[in-house]
């Protein structure tokens, strides 16, 4: 099994609860899509070519001052379960993580080094990616266009002066910037104003998607709120435009919390109690259920109903008490029918010692 | 009832207000191309970007020069043909995005509601990078034979690239 102990904080210093709007907003998501001018897009790439992409990027990387110190996985070489355990850390996406070995594409790779990395032989050439805690949006920014930059000056990226960076799905074409912030939203979902907002947001050019990004399903009420285009406008605009964007979105939340606090308290204290009763008694507890429970329990320490729980044990929780985690944690590989018990354990443990502690 | 300003045939059901530049432009859409526009009739999830898009490629490489794109329709430098982004919805090289420059255009236009690229502009290393006064110089030309040719689209896209030169 992979030692992520090596990285710093695991790779999670984006759920450590430090960054602005760290109530609401989880984490700040900046990646740029790049590819090398003289090799063949993704799709027709062979397995030597991806060899060779690899062996360039890495020799460019280490020279940087941003992945200088760089840890490298190969995914293609690497288990399922710590293949899985990077996604569920959010370092790698869904395409490089999964179980099936011959779909992870030879020459998968990812570098990474506190904050920032790049995905190498993705469905880009380069996926380079920043994650911070919190809503920001400048800051992370800064760190990947550094890295942009540094990688540019050594490898020649596709760059076309009409259409910018050359994307292998046209879809990300331009800037190859996707910016997304991973939001809670509960207040909206229950005063039932969500598809308004959602629907606002596509009229705008944004689009959302669940926690864990393309194809994944919204669970626990958090949303990754995300700009939908990459071409047209600049960098600048993109993420200024989201941002705003976002700013209502978090303005929308705080009313619609404010509602639910002035219209129905006695429901919405019972609603959080019981989520967390529930966590911190159940014996068997599904992927979904804890991250419904989780949400309401959240909801409360956001408006301070519980008051001695830390939002950086609660963000630990939605990671720890994934599958590969709950497995890693064991050791190794666990029957999927072990799960549930062993998820409601590690998640009673957690906030029995965090009771303790905070007293 | 009112017309899909995009086909100008069906019946629009959503209207489309998209803000650029602080200029906002509404469009009323029937479900059809709101669809190949991404844009979501109701709330779902995962539903493909490209979506209907690919389909209507097809018709567009029929102009193409044979010199760029060799007797099979194929890119010569990858060999990725038109069919091939069709059914995978992923180009092949940069080299493609050249050869189909046309038919991505339309793509790009209906995808992000613009053809160029604003943002950050990039040299590889050992290229010289073209002297933005030169290129603005250039497009101010293109411009003047543009309007000269009535080619007024040619012309609103050459307009809008200025603007990110000055």
């Amino acid at each position: 099994m992979i030692d992520l102990s090596l990285l710093a904080d695991g790779g999670m210093a984006w759920l450590d609860g430090s960054g602005p709007e760290s109530h609401l907003v989880l984490s700040t998501r900046v990646r740029l899509a790049r590819n090398l001018a003289s090799h063949r897009f993704g799709t027709r790439t062979t397995e030597e070519e991806r060899e060779a992409i690899l062996a360039e990027v890495a020799a460019a990387a280490h020279s940087t001052g941003s992945l200088a110190r760089a840890m490298e996985f190969r995914l293609d070489r690497l288990d399922p379960l710590d293949r899985m355990l990077l996604h569920e850390r959010h370092l790698v996406s869904k395409e490089l993580a999964s179980p099936d070995a011959p779909r992870v594409r030879s020459a998968a790779a990812l570098l990474v080094q506190d904050r920032t990395g790049a995905m190498v032989n993705e469905e880009d050439h380069l996926r380079l990616q920043g994650l911070h805690s919190g809503f920001d949006l400048k800051a992370v920014y800064q760190n990947v266009s550094r890295l942009d930059t540094e990688l540019g000056q050594r490898l020649a990226f596709a760059f076309h002066p009409e259409f910018g960076y050359l994307t292998s799905c046209p879809t990300n074409v331009g800037t190859g910037l996707r910016a997304s912030v991973l939001i809670h939203l509960p207040g909206l979902v229950l005063t039932k104003e969500i598809n308004k907002v959602l629907h606002g947001l596509a009229q705008v050019g944004l689009t959302f998607r669940g926690l864990y990004g393309e194809g994944s399903e919204v669970v626990g009420n958090f949303f990754q709120l995300s700009n939908q285009t990459t071409l047209g406008q600049s960098e600048d605009d993109l993420l200024d435009h989201l941002g705003k964007m976002v700013e209502r979105v978090i303005a929308h939340e705080e009313q619609a919390r404010q509602v639910l606090r002035r219209e129905a308290p006695g429901i919405l204290e019972d609603k959080v109690w019981r989520a967390y009763g529930l966590l911190r008694y159940a014996r068997s507890l599904s992927f979904e259920e804890t991250m419904n429970l989780l949400s309401g329990v959240r909801l409360g320490a956001g408006l301070g109903l519980i008051p001695n729980l830390g939002f950086y044990t609660l963000n630990k929780l939605l990671v720890y008490t994934q599958p590969a985690h709950l497995a890693s944690a064991a050791g190794g590989e666990v029957p999927e029918s072990e799960l549930p018990t062993r998820r409601a354990r590690y998640v009673r443990q957690v906030l029995e010692s965090e009771a303790e502690r905070r007293g | 009832m009112e017309l899909c300003s995009q086909c100008g045939e069906r019946e629009a059901v959503i209207r489309l207000t998209q803000v650029v530049d602080d200029k906002v432009t509404n469009l009323h859409l029937c479900e059809r191309c709101a669809a190949e526009k991404g844009v979501e009739t109701g709330i779902t999830f995962g539903a493909s970007p490209l979506g209907g898009f690919l389909a209507a490629m097809g018709k567009e490489s029929e102009g193409l020069p044979q010199s760029v794109v060799g007797d099979l329709g194929a890119c010569l430098t990858c060999g990725a043909t038109l069919q091939d982004f069709r059914e995978t919805g992923r180009v092949g090289c940069a080299e493609c995005y050249a050869i189909f420059r046309d038919p991505l255009r339309t793509l790009l236009r209906r995808l992000h509601g613009s053809t160029h690229h604003t943002g950050k502009r990039y040299s590889a290393p050992g290229v010289s990078p073209v002297a933005p006064s030169q290129e603005a110089a250039d497009l101010r030309s293109a411009l003047g034979r543009a309007v000269q040719a009535e080619n007024f689209e040619l012309a609103a896209e050459l307009r809008d690239r200025l603007k990110g030169h000055e």
